[in-house]
């Protein structure tokens, strides 16, 4: 009786002594730490990869940097923590990065059940296929019966099933945890096709054994929109998060790059381009930024389509073209709210 | 006030924090209060941030459909099905790779731990290269290499031909006939129940009656074909009731049959040929642990050699020889989840991977598949506890 008192007691006095343990908000706590933890993939050419210098680059790697700029004026306070597709979402629920920008499709149940909030899309993609030529498929619907290749722990693995499942086709999966292990594995002739986001196969063949031997189908399957996110229900950070997706996007709008940024900032009589650069207005108090925040974000990273034409381009070994990823006054459907 | 009072009116005056026996006491519940404190601290710190951060908890999501594929699976399993199959394919394919690991790991290493100790220079030293070889080498990088290695040298699956129109090996996997049942087949499992009864029966008999008379019976020989010839007989009159079904190429695989994926192979072979290493130096240890003495003392009495081995040496052997063995074969089964780098869907990966990250409640999902490799490795400790103790030297 005594044991069970002290005990329950002991519990009690624990508890309110430590008190309920908060998340605290992530950007009090990103401004003290000093550097921006930021989760990206660990190895997607034009994504998120080291280069040959060692550094990180990439997209998605880009938009850490622009974040950082944001917040601290300086875009290389970011310290990058690569993820695979399995580690990612517990790295951010447990706070062990502050975002992530890891190409992670929007869907309801990560937005939801998943306790995220995406703050919008950086790469409007889709699921393909790739297989090798000499298999003398036209068509992703020829694949009753094949065995495909992917990667766990992605949007990609249950879209697979539910293609194979809508047009009534035998699916033999083979899962594996790391995208490059199930690249190998098809290289290998374990399977008859790799299945990832159309991006992914692009960079994925330049690696292969033979890049030449395969061709990525005209099937596209799925809506893959790739956003970073945050954890839900600190929204000051995830205002902070978004806005700098916005800004690099209306940066490109406006014809605003690394280049000319200083030239806009002291001539631009456009009202909407003095608020954003912090000329006119009081939108970065708003956003508890310092006045320049965007104007670092593009002098340092640069405009969306720059970091776009620098990673994934024409002119990269992934040559891929805008697309939808085109602003949507030019067929694309990036379009980015105004700073008012 | 209480304890003051009480205290009055003892006859000594010794307080009552200088008693061995009361403060051995207070000692342990500080301990266990602040055990239990910390424990509910850190359960209501979990829900607290769980629920703070709006993620899902509880364990409903195991009726909840998973909607993806699993490429190999012991019982049906499609992908309308809930997470709580996949839980049990991936118990099931956990189970049957560390079943048969298990079997292959002891024995293969049996033979090379007495192959280790022939007086054969040759065998002896091959037996020593493969056991220094296979247990330096990281498991991991072994599974991995199995893998590749299999996947590089095994022929196209297109290009593969059936082998008396049954079998291929080739890229896609092992492929075999598989038997399709008719009615009546139950009465072969049955048979089978009844001579493994009989089997028993006639070893108790035998021993019961060398005891008494010592003449000795032919169990062995006996008990083998009953086992053997009773099902068979049963088959037959049944008239076969079951046709095989053989694989086709059609397509892009084959079709039809049973197949054995490379993932498995590989994950099969790596974990045999490892564990075996280590079960070899246990058995070269047991055998070298019984005193010569021992043997010598077998002959002089004109025992044959293969009986010194069977009835003194092997005896005595076990007892060193199941501790460590038990510890191996739980190291095997735990090791099966190393799996999830070649791609078999074992419990790790189907659950502990895909389905937690499809599900995104970490808590859940591992705390289950914890909860599972501790019963199974229960379960094997136990089985094992038990033959120990049935083995161990009996005090007359």
């Amino acid at each position: 009786m005594m044991n069970w008192k002290i005990a329950v007691t002991g519990a009690v006095l624990a508890v309110v002594v430590a008190g309920p343990a908060y998340a605290g908000a992530t950007f009090d706590t990103v401004k003290q730490r000093g550097i921006l933890q930021c989760g990206v993939n660990n190895g997607l050419p034009g994504f998120g990869a080291p280069n040959d210098k060692g550094e990180w680059s990439g997209l998605d790697v880009d938009f850490c940097r622009a974040v950082a700029a944001a917040v601290f004026g300086d875009a290389t306070k970011v310290k990058f923590a690569p993820l695979t597709a399995k580690e990612r979402f517990t790295a951010l629920q447990s706070g062990e990065v502050d975002m992530l920008a890891r190409n992670t499709t929007w869907t309801l149940s990560r937005d939801t059940g998943l306790g995220f909030d995406f703050v919008g899309v950086n790469y409007y993609d889709g699921q393909g296929f790739m297989v090798r030529e000499s298999l003398g498929v036209k068509s992703a619907l020829e694949l009753n019966g094949a065995a495909v290749c992917v990667q766990t722990g992605t949007t990609t693995e249950l879209n697979l099933t539910d293609y194979f499942r809508t047009n009534s086709m035998e699916l033999k999966p083979v899962v594996f945890e790391k995208a490059e292990e199930a690249v190998a594995a098809y290289d290998e002739g374990r399977c008859d096709a790799y299945t990832t986001d159309a991006s992914g196969l692009a960079a994925e063949r330049s690696v292969l054994k033979n890049p030449a031997e395969h061709v990525i189908l005209p099937e596209i399957i799925s809506k893959e929109p790739l956003g970073p996110l945050v954890r839900h229900g600190d929204n000051e950070w995830e205002d902070i998060v978004r806005w700098t997706l916005n800004a690099m996007v209306i940066a490109e709008e406006f014809g605003i790059t690394s280049e000319n940024v200083d030239q806009v900032k002291a001539e631009s009589a456009n009202p909407e381009v003095r608020r954003m650069l912090g000329v006119e207005g009081d939108m970065a108090q708003q956003l508890k930024l310092n006045p320049d925040w965007a104007y670092n974000i593009i002098k340092q990273v640069g405009n969306y389509g720059e970091s776009f034409e620098r990673n994934i381009g024409e002119k990269t070994p992934l040559q891929l073209a805008r697309g939808l990823n085109q602003l949507w006054s030019k067929g694309g459907v990036l379009y980015a709210p105004p700073v008012r | 006030m209480a304890i003051q009072t009480e205290a009055a009116r003892r006859p000594s005056i010794t307080p009552f924090w200088y008693d061995q026996r009361i403060r051995g006491v207070l000692f342990q519940v500080f301990v266990l209060g602040g055990l239990i404190a910390f424990i509910a601290f850190i359960i209501y710190n979990t829900t607290q941030n769980l629920q703070q951060r709006g993620i899902a908890s509880g364990f409903g999501f195991l009726w909840s459909t998973s909607g993806f594929d699993i490429s190999f699976s012991l019982i049906s399993y499609k992908a309308t099905d809930t997470y709580g199959r996949v839980l049990l394919v991936g118990i099931l394919n956990t189970l049957f790779v560390s079943v048969l690991g298990v079997i292959g790991a002891t024995v293969l290493g049996v033979i090379v731990g007495i192959l280790r100790l022939s007086r054969n220079w040759l065998v002896a030293r091959l037996a020593t290269v493969y056991v220094e070889m296979l247990r330096n080498v990281p498991l991991l990088l072994q599974i991995v290499f199995w893998y590749f290695a299999v996947l590089a040298s095994l022929p196209d699956v297109r290009q593969s031909s059936l082998l008396w129109g049954a079998f291929s090996l080739n890229q896609r996997g092992f492929y075999l006939p598989a038997p399709i049942l008719e009615p009546g087949f139950s009465w072969v499992p049955v048979s089978l129940l009844v001579a493994i009864g009989l089997a028993f029966l006639i070893h108790r008999w035998a021993k019961r009656r060398q005891a008494e008379t010592g003449l000795p019976f032919p169990t062995l020989r006996v008990n083998l074909a009953i086992l053997i010839l009773l099902p068979v007989a049963t088959a037959l009159l049944l008239g076969v009731p079951w046709t095989l079904e053989h694989p086709e190429l059609a397509g892009f695989n084959y079709r039809g049959g049973t197949v054995l994926v490379p993932e498995f192979l590989a994950l099969l072979f790596a974990l045999v040929l490892y564990t075996a290493s280590f079960i070899a130096e246990i058995v070269r240890a047991g055998i070298l642990s019984v005193s010569h003495g021992q043997t010598e003392a077998a002959l002089a009495l004109g025992l044959r050699h293969n009986l010194v081995t069977r009835l003194v040496v092997m005896p005595q052997a076990l007892r060193v020889i199941v501790p460590p063995l038990t510890s191996q074969y739980l190291n095997l089964t735990k090791n099966s989840s190393l799996a999830v780098a070649i791609a078999y869907p074992d419990l790790f990966a189907v659950f502990a991977g895909t389905t937690l990250n499809q599900t995104g409640q970490a808590i859940e999902t591992i705390a289950i598949t914890m909860l599972v490799y501790t019963t199974i490795s229960l379960g094997i400790s136990a089985f094992m506890n038990w033959y120990n103790r049935k083995i161990a030297l009996v005090e007359r």
